[in-house]
């Protein structure tokens, strides 16, 4: 498909990304088996199921930090792989730049402070004027409810703190899609309300969000759709109603059963 | 012959003690990293290289690699033994040894900084050489310290061993005193400028830790 044909054709705008027919294994081991999935601007999607389920995997393919052995990837215009061919570095590094990670473990750099944590990839990667980022880092801070915590460095933070403040740095590079890896798995029940809360927030403000999560009042709450995966591929997918309350799939039962759903 | 006048002349000899150390220094903490670059290579030749160059330095007293430089250029060039080149081929024996051990040091503060530090430098974009130099390296230098104390300090130490060359540095001096002053006196006061020498070395690595210690992870 060309340009002109995406800008004509379709009544759906655009994905932010798509993923068309991905396949990964490790070893014999086949973790995604044929997965497709697009998300469209401002769409808040909420992967659940259970642990060596994919979850995970897929959202370290979508994020580049492993590769496909197979199937397509696009950011935007920006074909990332073909038939799981990458492309060329400086477009991977533009694709990189549409999305933003969470990570489940923060993996804040722990010798900067919190302010330049958000302030030096800006800076240092795109290239951004000093003082308007450090503006918009002390607001997104700020935002994250994180005021007075600038100078601090990560290991004065509690969890929370330091999982709004990784929130905060991938905000700061203006990503086009947030993806969050089991954000608030390694938090207690108190400091997990606060991290939900921002995600909340981000999604009122229509930021396209992709969210692998165990809290399933959480997805139930925020997500306009949720994907089951099991077993490396997508079990059932649809609204949280559809999939949480009525789980049609005899597997999507089982887990959330076990769950207490 | 009095305390003064022994004290003094072996402080003079001091003087080229620390030059062989800072000279070492100045060549063996980027040659190191070099070393320690190459065994983590992806390319597996250069990987083993650096293997057997680590291997054979640390494995073979630095005393014989001292002989090793000043005598094979003779041997294998026809190249004149003078006191400069006993002076260089002590020199260069101190940093490629010591960078080997430095290679190691750094190796293993490199590999104890956690996957996901890489993983988020990636993610928001910064460059292989601007994760490394931003992200990996402070935390590496707080996390080798110890080891890097360690290090230095048996270095001051080795120094000494310039002697078997015929590099007139302290230890060379004191000998000479011992023998033609028939007292121990000399090893006694060459023993407190090692000492001396090194609690100045440790308080430097002291403050250095102390400025460092403003987060843990």
């Amino acid at each position: 498909m060309t340009n002109s044909e995406r800008a004509s054709g379709g009544q759906s705008p655009q994905p932010v990304v798509s993923l068309e027919h991905a396949r990964k294994s490790f070893g014999d081991t086949t973790v995604l088996h044929d997965i497709s999935l697009a998300v469209s601007p401002g769409e808040v999607v909420a992967i659940i199921g259970p642990s060596g389920g994919g979850k995970s995997t897929l959202l370290r393919c979508l994020t580049l930090l492993e590769r496909l052995d197979g199937g397509n990837l696009s950011y935007g215009d920006l074909v990332v792989a073909r038939d799981g061919s990458y492309g060329e570095k400086s477009m991977l590094a533009a694709a990189r730049s549409s999305f933003g990670l969470v990570f489940q473990n923060y993996n804040l750099f722990p010798h900067f402070t919190v302010l330049r944590n958000v302030m030096d990839a800006p800076i240092c990667v795109q290239r951004r004027d000093r003082s308007e980022v450090e503006a918009e880092a002390r607001s997104l801070l700020a935002k994250m409810g994180l005021e007075g915590c600038e100078e601090k460095v990560p290991c004065q933070l509690s969890g929370g703190q330091q999982q709004r403040a990784s929130i905060a740095r991938a905000l700061a590079m203006h990503p086009k899609i947030m993806y969050f890896d089991e954000p608030t798995s390694a938090l207690d029940p108190e400091l997990t309300a606060e991290v939900l809360r921002v995600i909340k927030e981000l999604a009122a403000e229509n930021m396209t969000m992709v969210i692998v999560t165990h809290e399933m009042s959480f997805a139930r709450e925020v997500a306009d759709r949720v994907v089951f995966m099991d077993g490396g591929v997508i079990v059932e997918q649809g609204t949280a109603e559809q999939v949480i309350e009525h789980p049609r799939e005899a597997r999507t039962q089982a887990f959330l059963a076990q769950r207490n759903v | 012959m009095d305390i003064l006048t022994m004290t003094g002349m072996l402080a003079e000899g001091f003087l080229i003690s620390l030059q062989i150390f800072a000279l070492t220094l100045v060549g063996s903490l980027p040659l190191g990293m070099l070393v320690a670059f190459a065994r983590m290579s992806r390319i597996k030749p250069l990987a083993l290289l650096a293997r057997f160059y680590i291997s054979v330095m640390r494995g073979t007293p630095l005393m014989l690699q001292m002989f090793a430089i000043y005598f094979v250029p003779y041997y294998v060039f026809g190249i004149g033994l003078t006191t400069d080149s006993k002076w260089y081929a002590t020199i260069v024996a101190f940093i490629v040894n010591y960078a080997a051990y430095f290679a190691e040091i750094y190796r293993s503060g490199i590999q104890s900084i956690p996957r996901g530090q890489h993983e988020a430098a990636e993610v928001l974009g910064y460059s292989r050489t601007q994760t490394f130099v931003r992200i990996v390296l402070p935390q590496v230098v707080k996390r080798i310290m110890p080891a890097m104390t360690n290090e230095v300090i048996t270095l001051v130490k080795d120094t000494s061993l310039a002697f078997s060359i015929g590099v007139i540095e302290m230890f060379t001096v004191a000998k000479q005193l011992v023998a033609s002053q028939v007292s121990m006196l000399p090893f006694a006061i060459a023993a407190a400028f090692y000492w001396i020498f090194n609690l100045l070395v440790d308080a430097i690595a002291g403050r250095i830790e102390r400025k460092l210690s403003y987060y843990h992870d």
